[in-house]
């Protein structure tokens, strides 16, 4: 008999989703999908509010990455209240803004890496569940655990150092920041006692590297076959293609490394990126205009942006970026595990980042906030630690957002999700009779490697274009309903 | 004349102030404070938000409106008046839509406050979730009805006095607009454009919520720094002190 296999909710990943994989009689995969089941609204219940209350509102809709949003709706309404995109805040506004992003990649990319993917690495796909968690990380590999928890908390401690908080703060402000560093937080961080100073971080995160590396020569099959699937990848780089976390220029690049998006301005984004709605999951489906709705999806987050960039701009990632870049000899990386790798170089470049923006006086400048001619609307981009994060508002003349479009990481990951669960669903999953846990966690560890944050990825409220279509065995639509 | 003194007791403590004195100033003298939400030093008292419920000679009265008298048993801090002011606190967050999280006057707005002094973690009564609306149509105030708890400070406060004689009342640039349910403040038509930028400041100060908003200057002052994110709202940092040192001053 045909059977439907439903993993929900689907662990070890922030939000809520599920998993649905329908096979036939001859226990063969036929469809599988990733189905976001949660519901935010923050699109809709923006408008009316001043522009700028959005920093602080929109970060809400995550505990996990509100910086992120925090950020990205602070650049969009630095566009409103004239002080340009990206290079127009003063050097404090800047260097602090950017602080508080490098300390959110590298707590974020931690709690990911050590929390939610390494008992899957340290225990294997196939371990008991009992075992295969944080606490048993804690129990048999005490020094990584030990480390994650301390890499997290210098995170966060740096977020709360610019931000005020270490979740939902307030530091970004339309124009700038509101606060700069005192002498005593910056060297808090640069000479803290062992193990909270930035140069235990730096050795950490190569800790960390070289322990993948070496899991990675013991298994090679899992790491390079894993969900691996050619793509187009897509981030900001820096102007030079250099990468740059924070601001840049949109660049995607095709499986082979051809440039698909040449550098663009991102104010510009609409005219390049469309949205498809489908009728199963809250979740849009972002594509390349150009290339169409078929094949211009792309990836995006760390195995994204180790293919657009050029080169890392601090001297111990850029080593470990050369390495990445020759194992696929130059071409872009389409292996999904490869993601785990790509996360921890990060982790690794924004210890440095933070290393360099803590030894420049100008984090603790008194000029934070910078203001020029209004204007009625602004987009705001970064990479997120999962990926490109879009956010566009549009004021009227009474300050009242009138309309707030919010692409995150997730959404433009939302394809490469599905691909990675069908690929992981058919080759774990066909032929079997019957179906083991493991089995299933083959299918969670596919999702997991995006790092996903199912939460924010769903945010339209009222308008939600809904389509919904009866079709009978044939496939011929029978009947087909449409509210928006 | 010779001003009178009243002796009284507050929760037994024997107390004096100057006979006639609202109870509320009475108590601030002998280091006593008493919670409001809509007295303001130097204005006609409006006892219209209640937290300031005492009990005198066993009688509720409001403090802000009740002057102070020869013999009277106040009670102040009981368990019975802190569970009344705290009910009437949560009330006006069951009312109103107050989302603190992403509200620019967190950390200094008195509601709030309050609510953390007498450890409210979540209302008794259901919420009410009433429609509000906000007006931001003035070029520099931003006017949220949500949060509004209706406690005439605005109106009573915030005066025109352009024009005026000295030592007349001034008008109020602020005013109740319909009636009941339905009842809001509004800006008056005319004053309301000619609002100078230290009166719409004064506004904002003074409005215990986040309702009056100062356009474009949200979020400026980073968390710590904000008025009750290191003390609890009390005598030291309460409006009323603050008032009542400027109004000296003058
Ligand atoms: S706007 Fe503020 S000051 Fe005016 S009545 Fe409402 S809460 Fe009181």
């Amino acid at each position: 008999m045909p059977k439907k296999i439903t993993i929900e909710p689907v662990t070890r990943v922030e939000g809520h989703g599920k998993v649905t994989i329908h096979m036939d009689d001859d226990n063969q995969v036929v469809q599988s999908r990733l189905h976001i089941v949660e519901f935010r609204g923050f699109e809709r219940f923006i408008q009316g509010r001043p522009y700028w209350e959005a920093p602080v509102l929109v970060q809400r809709l995550c505990g996990i990455c509100p910086v992120s949003h925090h950020l990205a709706a602070a650049k969009a309404m630095d566009m409103i209240v004239g002080a340009g995109t990206g290079d127009g805040l003063s050097p404090t506004g800047e260097k602090m803004r950017r602080l508080m992003h490098y300390g959110q990649i590298f707590q974020s990319h931690a709690l990911h890496f050590f929390h939610l993917a390494s008992p899957d690495l340290l225990f294997g796909i196939n371990a008991d569940p009992n075992i295969r968690n944080i606490i048993g990380v804690a129990l048999e590999h005490k020094d990584l655990a030990v480390q994650g928890v301390m890499m997290r908390k210098f995170g966060q401690e740096i977020i709360q150092a610019t931000a005020g908080k270490k979740i939902h703060g307030t530091g970004a402000i339309p124009g700038g920041i509101n606060k700069s560093l005192s002498k005593e937080e910056r060297d808090s961080f640069l000479k803290g006692e062992d193990p909270l100073n930035i140069d235990k971080m730096i050795e950490w995160s190569l800790g960390a590297l070289e322990f993948f590396k070496g899991y990675h020569k013991a298994n090679r099959e899992l790491i390079d076959d894993f969900a691996s699937f050619p793509s187009s990848h897509l981030s900001l780089v820096r102007k030079d293609g250099a990468m740059d976390l924070y601001h840049g220029v949109l660049r995607a690049v095709d499986s082979e490394g051809k440039k698909i998006l040449h550098d663009i301005d991102y104010q510009d984004y609409a005219s390049y990126i469309g949205e498809e709605v489908k009728n199963w999951t809250y979740m849009k489906f972002p594509f390349l205009k150009e290339i169409g709705k078929q094949d211009g999806w792309y990836r995006v987050g760390p195995l994204a942006r180790m293919n657009t960039v050029d080169f890392i701009p601090t001297p111990l990632a850029q080593k470990e970026h050369e390495l990445f870049r020759a194992y696929t000899n130059g071409k872009p990386n389409g292996m999904s595990m490869h993601m785990h790798w790509a996360r921890l170089i990060e982790i690794l470049h924004s210890a440095e980042m933070m290393k360099e923006l803590l030894n420049d006086d100008d984090i603790m400048g008194n000029d934070l906030v910078v203001k020029g001619n209004k204007t009625l609307e602004g987009v705001g981009l970064l990479e997120a630690p999962r990926g490109t994060l879009f956010h566009h508002y549009r004021i009227n003349r009474n300050d009242q957002i009138e309309m707030a479009n919010l692409i995150v990481s997730t959404t433009n990951n939302n394809i490469p999700m599905n691909l990675a669960v069908e690929s992981v669903a058919k080759k774990y999953l066909n032929g079997h009779a019957v179906i083991s846990e493991g089995m299933l966690n083959a299918v969670e560890v596919a999702i997991r490697a995006y790092d996903p944050c199912l939460s924010c990825a769903t945010h339209a409220l009222g308008k939600m274009p809904l389509e919904i279509s009866l079709v009978d065995k044939d496939s011929n639509i029978i009947d087909k309903k449409y509210s928006g | 004349m010779e001003k009178k003194i009243a002796h009284f007791t507050i929760d037994n403590k024997e107390c004096t102030a100057t006979t006639g004195v609202s109870i509320i100033n009475a108590a601030r003298e002998n280091g006593i404070f008493i919670p409001t939400l809509c007295h303001y030093e130097g204005v006609k008292p409006a006892g219209s938000c209640r937290v300031c419920t005492v009990k005198v000679n066993k009688r509720h009265l409001t403090a802000c409106t009740t002057p102070v008298a020869e013999g009277m048993e106040i009670e102040v801090d009981t368990a019975e008046l802190n569970d009344l002011r705290s009910s009437v606190i949560e009330l006006l967050f069951t009312e109103g839509n107050h989302y603190c999280p992403a509200c620019e006057k967190s950390g200094n707005c008195e509601l709030q406050a309050l609510a953390y002094r007498f450890g409210i973690m979540a209302p008794r009564f259901p919420y009410q979730f009433n429609e509000r609306d906000v007006d931001a149509s003035h070029p520099k105030i931003y006017h949220d009805h949500n949060r509004c708890i209706l406690c005439k400070r605005c109106i009573r406060i915030i005066k025109d006095e352009k024009d005026l004689p000295a030592g007349s009342q001034g008008r109020s640039i602020f005013a109740f607009n319909q009636r009941a349910k339905k009842v809001k403040i509004k800006l008056d038509d005319r004053l309301g454009k000619e609002l100078s930028d230290e009166l719409a400041q004064k506004a904002m100060d003074i409005c215990p919520v986040g309702s009056i908003l100062v356009k474009e200057t949200g979020f400026k002052t980073p968390i710590g720094q904000r008025k009750f994110d290191k003390e609890a709202i009390s005598l030291d940092n309460s409006i009323n002190l603050k008032a009542m040192k400027e109004a000296h001053h003058e």
